[in-house]
């Protein structure tokens, strides 16, 4: 479906719009200035905060605004299409007092210490991956790299079949960029989806093992195993949301370090600087823009919301507001004080984020072991993505120096 | 100066026990847990302080 551009994001917002998906920062800092709340008919209405402090009173406003769906598309779920309160993929669509239920399942997986035990993974997977780029002055960082990476965690998480990798990502695009096509459409093309997940739920059912798909179906709430649409919810949850999202982040700090030499040069020769550069790349490139729907016509901020209206709720713009950073458009490797909502804010954070930080700290420890000088190859496009995930999908580069 | 934890603010983000694993840690669900009682020394406050500017929920306030 072609949609007219985007001639005023004040008032015709859209994410997908092709100026958005190009460069967004510079309209989030005139929206900023001018909104700071802007609007849209597109998506059946839609509203974007763009400052730190509207986007936070969102995301810890669960009285006013649901989790129910959490990807902007066409269609309008009525209060009877989606299990409320727990939604389609638990907790990512849940609200309270689900949400915290069907999280704390699914915490202890994502704690520190069980994250830290697939450093060693990781790091082979990324070895093995330089490998293969071996001695070739050209490469693309996101196609040959950065989409690998979380592919192998996940199936690694969930007892799938390292192989089955590959078909994840598909599985993201029709998740997260069908969002225009037609609901009937939409529930057409996630068939392949549902085919797999039910073949894997059924393999596991027959042959047990310590993968996170065993653990849901073992898992109870209050002595009752989990209904089959909150198993498959959680599966879809956690193929879905642990890949595009850190393959943008590992491809966006890539990404920088090509354009930027002098940051490069500093890791380089002060590897200890990586912890506060992974922070300030997922400040300065947050990948991901959550969404939530008003539950009631309700004002907010001096906008008239209406019932179901979209809330695309911006944690990459609240991170460039200068209210609430300082230099918030400069990318500053050694940056000390950093608030960033690269993982949202509120009950929904990322459940994956200490997986996600063991990852960008991994994926670029290894890259920089190999690759000390390297530019952007202007000769061929670099791309990004369209929709709430935004990253690198094409980030050719040209080695300039290895070692 | 005293570390004060708001244990219902703290979401896991986990930056406290990151920055300054001497002070926080965290329980089984990834939630902090402050590790040190009463006043803290220079060298502790310092990354206290770290540690509460980096909480994203503002759950870690260093004060009396």
């Amino acid at each position: 479906m072609i949609k007219p551009p985007v001639t005023d994001f004040a008032t015709d917002f859209d994410h997908t719009d092709e100026a958005w998906v190009a460069d967004p920062y510079p309209i989030m800092e005139d929206l900023r200035e001018r909104c700071p709340v802007a609007h849209s008919d597109r998506y059946g209405g839609l509203w974007a905060p763009m400052t730190y402090e509207a986007v936070a009173a969102i995301a810890n406003d669960t009285e006013h605004f649901t989790s129910r769906t959490v990807v902007i598309n066409n269609g309008r779920p009525g209060d009877d299409a989606l299990p409320a309160p727990i939604g389609v993929a638990p907790p990512i669509s849940s609200d309270p007092p689900f949400h915290e239920i069907a999280r704390r399942l699914l915490l202890p997986a994502f704690a520190p210490r069980p994250i830290a035990a697939l450093e060693p993974f990781t790091r082979e997977l990324c070895a093995r991956l330089l490998d293969e780029m071996a001695d070739a002055e050209f490469v693309d960082a996101s196609v040959q790299y950065a989409e690998h990476i979380p592919v192998g965690l996940i199936a690694k998480l969930c007892g799938l079949p390292q192989e089955d990798g590959e078909q994840f990502r598909e599985f993201v695009r029709i998740v997260l960029e069908g969002v225009d096509l037609p609901a009937e459409e939409r529930i057409e093309a996630f068939k392949p989806v549902e085919d797999y997940i039910s073949a894997a739920v059924y393999e596991r059912r027959e042959n047990p093992d310590d993968g996170l798909i065993s653990y849901l179906l073992d898992a109870e709430i209050m002595g009752s195993k989990l209904s089959d649409e909150h198993v498959f919810g959680s599966i879809i949850l956690l193929i879905v949301a642990g890949i595009d999202t850190t393959w943008s982040a590992i491809g966006s700090s890539i990404w920088h370090l090509a354009n930027n030499p002098e940051d490069l040069a500093r890791l380089i020769a002060h590897p200890e600087l990586l912890p506060s550069a992974v922070e300030e790349f997922l400040r300065a490139y947050a990948p991901v823009s959550m969404a939530r729907l008003v539950k009631d016509d309700f004002e907010f901020q001096g906008c008239p919301m209406k019932k179901d209206d979209w809330i695309f709720l911006s944690f990459p713009a609240a991170n460039r507001d200068p209210n609430a950073f300082d230099n918030a458009d400069e990318v500053l490797i050694d940056r000390e004080i950093n608030r960033h909502s690269a993982f949202g804010l509120g009950i929904h954070r990322c459940l994956g984020s200490n997986l996600a930080r063991m990852e960008m700290t991994v994926a670029l420890e290894e890259w920089l072991k190999r690759y000390t000088k390297f530019e952007l190859n202007t000769s061929e496009p670099t791309t990004f993505s369209q929709g709430q995930v935004r990253g690198p999908r094409r980030l050719p580069l040209r080695i300039l120096e290895r070692r | 100066m005293k570390i004060h934890l708001d244990t219902e603010k703290c979401q896991g983000h986990g930056r406290c026990y990151s920055l300054a694993p001497d002070l926080f840690d965290c329980d089984d669900l990834g939630t902090a847990v402050v590790v040190v009682t009463g006043e803290l020394n220079d060298e502790q406050l310092a990354k206290a302080k770290l540690a509460e500017g980096n909480c994203p929920e503002f759950a870690i306030v260093i004060g009396d």
